[in-house]
């Protein structure tokens, strides 16, 4: 991991024994080496990608083989509470970037990972989020292979924020974009809305709400991997994070001047979710989500989509949502269980703050 | 979801919206112009539109949404005089969520919070209680809004905070009554609504009694109202069916929650913490005779407008806005000038596109009607052009 450049082959392995971090450890010194040898090495899968090399190397032949566009993204963490039912902020950062990719059509490869750690921050659940994002990590398939840490003044930042990129590759059949809905698509989603959105409130200490909510936190690549095997012609495909489903809906919408309907009896939502929703207010339309993908395809594929998606663990509870129409453009219209129907525009605020 | 979805059947709505369907026929032929309904609390307004109950109502009902979302009608004086509180470096400000974007006249509490001033979102006004425990050498001011549905868990509150021999702590107090809005709407030159949905949250508090000048002096027929959609269907129904019968009486359709008397020990508290302005200024509305509360002179120590200096400033509402006749009926939201043009969501003009539950927000957001969205369309493309 980079920051510090030495080849490490004259000195022991390093150990971290302090109990919380402080500045040293982010100062590139021996405090620093024995943060990054003993937490992250220990738990990412470094070795054959020179981590302590200032980059990672990656051999460019090995990823033509599987397509012919690279895809880069980015996205960083900064969750509170760092650690809730279903996840952490770790695990996060891992499926959140990897889902990132997948929702493009890519497939996942490799992630960095850049920490920013609030001085007095503990070891323990530092190692605790390292070893979450490894095991997250290995149930997507990707390897972790460079990163970055620095140590921040208390108060500078809250307690640890995380960022990661990752790089995935295209392959050539596959062209997923939100410009391409067409009026008859179909549209689906692989299982409960706002679960993520309805955990983080539930782990809110000044609510105190007691539930069994748990995120719903989880990689999707290997999902899309088996949808896009039997539908490589996906229209439009993306993760329903901040802004929930209604969002992604009317991103939709308005790349594709279509009209996006969707039945509030076909919308798969957690009696729990619901509940809690009733109690604060929230709609959850809008309520984030860690695990979920909305996916607009030609009505024809739906049922090899379902049958594909539903097999995969991520996609048990799949199931069509809506439709898309012609008009009127750029809107998305919700077909309420009580018989009327209402327009889901895009929120203009957040439901809640810093939810992933 | 049990207690939820039975007050959400669609069959049940059916059978109710047919039974309107009859009675109605009855009254279209002895009147030229619609029915006009006009359900008070922003809340109601927030159902009704998130359950497209308007597309299932006869056409000749229109629905008429009221003055019932407090943090609509606050004048933008009110909301500098907070943010003014706020920017003391002693003080730690607290409120509700939808509280903090309504706009003042030069920043919203969100704003002013991004600016660092100590403002906190929370969920009730005992955490603003604690955040004074915890922080004895800061003073922790609760902007506190709303009408009778909130009033009583701030007068106790401000009972707590005495009790525990707090002085770091005080209200920015808005409260606003109910009652003289609606004289004040009834008593408007040309008004012609024809009966109202009253709201739910107020009458458990306040009981049905305040509500019989309505009947009894307007003669207008009036149903306290829960907020589930059916329970706004049976009510309209019961609002018509007076109408039909020709009678102006106060009924109670919320009576699983509102008992008749309302709730005595929360009067009482109210009663011994806040008493009633002389004036209140309402945005949209104008200034309205004993409409506002403040607090009374044996808790002016937990008074903020009291403890410490407020510029108390009255900035006038934008002369194109016209929430005014929205609210009496006089005008739909989208009939508005500045309607999905220079007045939206994200930069309000109006009170009544301040909060979603606003009649004009809930139009914008949540509105399908094809005239509407065709509107809105052109009204955006009108504003892209330079």
């Amino acid at each position: 991991m980079n920051g510090s450049s030495s080849n490490g082959m004259r000195r022991r392995s390093g150990k971290l024994t302090a109990e919380t971090i402080n500045m040293s450890h982010g100062g590139g010194g021996k405090a620093m080496r024995d943060l990054i040898e003993d937490v992250f090495l220990r738990s990412f899968d470094t070795q054959d990608f020179l981590a302590l090399e200032d980059q990672a190397r990656v051999d460019l032949s090995a990823l033509t083989i599987l397509g012919d566009r690279l895809a880069l993204t980015t996205d960083s963490y900064v969750v509170d509470p760092i650690f809730f039912a279903g996840g952490d902020i770790g695990k996060l950062a891992v499926c959140g970037t990897v889902n990132d990719l997948a929702v493009g059509g890519a497939i996942a490869l490799y992630l960095t990972c850049g920490f920013i750690i609030e001085e007095g921050f503990s070891v323990t659940d530092l190692r605790r989020i390292a070893i979450s994002m490894k095991l997250a990590a290995d149930a997507a398939g990707v390897k972790i292979i460079t990163g970055d840490t620095k140590v921040v003044d208390r108060g500078a930042a809250d307690k640890i924020f995380i960022n990661t990129a990752g790089i995935g590759v295209i392959p050539q059949n596959i062209n997923v974009g939100a410009q391409r809905a067409e009026p008859g698509d179909l549209v689906l989603i692989n299982g409960f809305i706002g679960d993520h959105g309805a955990a983080i409130v539930g782990a809110r200490e000044d609510l105190s709400i007691e539930s069994d909510i748990e995120s719903d936190c989880q990689p999707l690549n290997r999902l899309i991997e088996s949808l896009l095997a039997v539908c490589p012609q996906v229209h439009c495909m993306r993760d329903a994070t901040r802004g929930g489903i209604a969002t992604v809906l009317n991103e939709f919408a308005i790349s594709s001047r279509c009209c996006i309907k969707i039945d509030e009896t076909a919308i798969p939502i957690r009696n729990e979710v619901r509940g809690m929703c009733e109690i604060l207010g929230l709609d959850p339309l809008y309520l984030a989500n860690e695990g979920k993908v909305v996916v607009i395809l030609p009505r024809e594929k739906a049922s090899a989509a379902l049958t594909a998606m539903r097999h995969d663990q991520a996609g048990v509870h799949s199931t069509i949502i809506g439709e898309v129409f012609n008009s009127p453009e750029e809107i998305v219209i919700l077909k309420t269980a009580f018989g009327g129907e209402r327009i889901v525009d895009m929120l203009v605020g957040d439901q809640l703050p810093r939810i992933c | 979801m049990k207690y939820v979805d039975e007050f959400r059947d669609p069959v049940l709505a059916k059978s109710l919206v047919r039974e309107i369907n009859e009675l109605v026929e009855a009254i279209e032929f002895t009147r030229q112009r619609p029915i006009q309904i006009m359900e008070f609390c922003g809340g109601h307004t927030h159902t009704i539109f998130r359950y497209g109950i308007e597309q299932l109502l006869p056409k000749c009902i229109e629905l008429v949404h009221g003055p019932g979302c407090p943090v609509c009608v606050l004048p933008m004086g009110r909301v500098d005089d907070c943010v003014s509180l706020a920017q003391r470096p002693e003080v730690i400000m607290t409120t509700f969520g939808d509280a903090m974007r309504v706009p003042g006249s030069k920043k919203s509490l969100l704003q002013a919070k991004a600016d660092g001033a100590d403002v906190r979102m929370v969920y009730s006004p005992l955490d603003a209680l604690r955040l004074a425990h915890q922080n004895k050498n800061r003073e922790v001011i609760f902007f506190a809004l709303g009408f009778e549905t909130t009033m009583p868990s701030t007068a106790l509150t401000v009972l707590q905070a005495e009790a525990d021999g707090v002085d770091n702590f005080s209200l920015f107090c808005n409260h606003i009554t109910t009652v003289p809005i609606m004289n004040a709407l009834l008593e408007t030159p040309g008004m012609q609504l024809d009966g109202f949905v009253a709201p739910g949250h107020v009458s458990m508090v306040v009981g049905e009694k305040p509500f019989h000048f309505v009947a009894e002096k307007y003669k207008k027929p009036i149903v306290i109202t829960g907020f589930e959609p059916l329970d706004i269907l049976q009510s309209i129904w019961l609002v018509i069916k007076q109408i039909a019968e020709q009678r102006a009486e106060v009924e109670n359709q919320y009576a699983r929650v509102v008992a008749s008397s309302g709730n005595l020990p929360a009067l009482e508290a109210m009663d011994r913490v806040f008493e009633l302005r002389e004036f209140f200024e309402w945005r949209g509305l104008g200034t309205i005779e004993h409409s506002g509360i403040k607090i009374q002179n044996d808790y002016a120590r937990f008074d903020a407008e009291r403890k410490f200096p407020v510029p108390n400033v009255k900035i006038a509402d934008p002369k194109s806005c016209q929430c005014g006749d929205v609210l009496k009926g006089v005008i739909k939201p989208w009939q508005c000038k500045v309607f999905a043009g220079s007045c939206t969501p994200e930069t309000p003009m109006g009170a009544l596109m301040v909060s979603s539950e606003g009649a004009c927000a809930a139009y914008y957001n949540f509105g399908s009607l094809p005239e509407l969205m065709a509107l809105k369309l052109a009204r955006q493309n009108q504003e892209a052009l330079p």
